[in-house]
């Protein structure tokens, strides 16, 4: 086995060259060879770094801006929907105070109208006692011949109060009753 | 060993023959210095030409230059630990220089240095040196306790030094003897069944389908060759690192 001729000077030299050759390899790669892939690897990795944080920082500041366009969005919303409320809410108001309005003038012009209504009766039921007074006593005129107005007024008062107020259409009938009273 | 005239001769690839003429042969710059120059000079080329782009996506080049160096790095700082990257350059030598010469040896022609026990148990003593050299700076005398663990009884001790001191010194050994065996028998047998081929060849009519059968062996040889190449590099080198961690942290 050549390998174990330990005698040959060759064997000698190869170990030797091997220190040689090894050592500067050895030399070479720790001093320059392998800083450089270190550094390299150190590089990439810095980059890396650098890159996760602008991105998470980026995915941070989107975040921000979602969450504040969200809340704008509810904010708009809620805001729409006050002014919709308060406009329903005017609406309704002004139209309940004109509704009032108009209920109050005419329940004011029906009571104008009743009261006109009741003067216009008391006018025609005073109307109708004289009336009725003088056809009475006319009629008893010509019956009798005289006149005794003070009695056929108190007999058309009482013929008026037995019949009721307002029918001024019996006014004749009143008188006439009244003057067969007084006859 | 000699057959028909032929002889089946495994040997002689290991044997040493010196280059370069007289310049070469005055220096004793043989073969095997030779292939040692050429690893070294690829290994250098391929970390610096590989890391030249200094690119950030690494090409195909600086992407093996990377993984070997991270490989290398893994197994170390895996080992020894943090205080082990300052051990990183050497480990990294070493097994580039040895994975280089497993794998330069499986070219047609080439030599292969790591076949040579002086070579194997050079770069082992340069280890042992280094390991033991590294334990005494750290340690001092209680490097020493190393070779009796704490807690043992005591009248075991001239039992248990002698052992622990055998099982050092045998660390150089061990490792140079099994990546030179794993070299030799390799390229033996690679031999072996190469020779076999040209013999069987030359049987008349028959002969190529017979050769054909050693040269599948050597085929499938030559792939399991290239696996025990890488593996016993990496042996090497994490034997390495281990021998490393326990000279840094005593057991």
């Amino acid at each position: 086995m050549p390998q174990l001729d330990f005698g040959n000077p060759l064997m000698i030299a190869q170990i030797i060259w091997l220190l040689i050759i090894f050592g500067f390899l050895y030399f070479v790669l720790s001093a320059h060879a392998l800083p450089r892939v270190e550094s390299v690897l150190e590089e990439r990795r810095t980059r890396i770094t650098a890159d996760l944080e602008a991105a998470r920082a980026a995915k941070t500041e989107a975040d921000a801006a979602m969450t504040a366009h969200r809340e704008a969005t509810a904010r708009a919303r809620a805001e729409a929907q006050a002014a919709i409320a308060n406009a329903l809410q005017q609406a309704q108001s002004e139209a309940q105070a004109r509704t009032d309005e108009l209920n109050a003038r005419l329940a004011k012009q029906i009571e104008d109208a009743e009261a006109r209504i009741a003067a216009a009766r008391d006018a025609a039921m005073g109307a109708l006692r004289q009336v009725a007074a003088e056809t009475a006593d006319s009629l008893v005129v010509k019956l009798t011949g005289r006149s005794d107005r003070a009695a056929v007024e108190r007999a058309v008062d009482k013929v008026l109060g037995a019949r009721g107020a307002d029918e001024a259409v019996r006014a004749r009938t009143v008188a006439a009753a009244s003057a067969a009273r007084l006859v | 060993m000699a057959a028909e005239g032929q002889t089946i001769d495994a040997l002689s690839q290991f044997e040493l023959t010196p280059v370069l003429g007289k310049v070469g042969a005055s220096v004793g710059f043989t073969q095997s210095a030779a292939h040692m120059l050429l690893a070294a000079v690829l290994i250098t080329a391929l970390v610096m030409y590989g890391m030249s782009k200094r690119a950030v996506v690494p090409g195909r080049l600086q992407a093996l230059t990377e993984s070997a160096y991270e490989f290398v790095q893994n197994l170390v700082v895996g080992q020894v630990g943090e205080e082990g990257k300052r051990f990183f350059p050497f480990v990294f030598t070493l097994f580039m220089f040895v994975l280089f010469g497993n794998m330069l040896g499986m070219l047609p022609y080439a030599f292969t240095y790591t076949s040579h026990i002086a070579v194997t148990f050079t770069l082992a003593a340069i280890v042992f040196v280094l390991i033991t050299v590294v334990a005494l700076v750290l340690h001092g005398k209680k490097f020493f306790g190393y070779f009796f663990p704490e807690g043992a009884p005591i009248w075991l001790a001239p039992i248990i030094i002698p052992v622990e001191i055998v099982s050092y010194l045998s660390r150089p050994i061990s490792l140079s003897i099994r990546l030179f065996a794993n070299m030799v028998a390799g390229h033996v047998m690679l031999k072996v069944f190469a020779t076999f081929v040209v013999l069987l060849g030359g049987l008349g009519a028959i002969g190529p389908f017979v050769a054909a059968l050693p040269l599948a062996v050597n085929i499938a040889l030559v792939g399991f060759e290239l696996l025990v190449a890488f593996l016993q590099a990496y042996v090497f080198a994490i034997l390495t690192s281990i021998y490393l961690h326990d000279a840094v942290h005593l057991h």
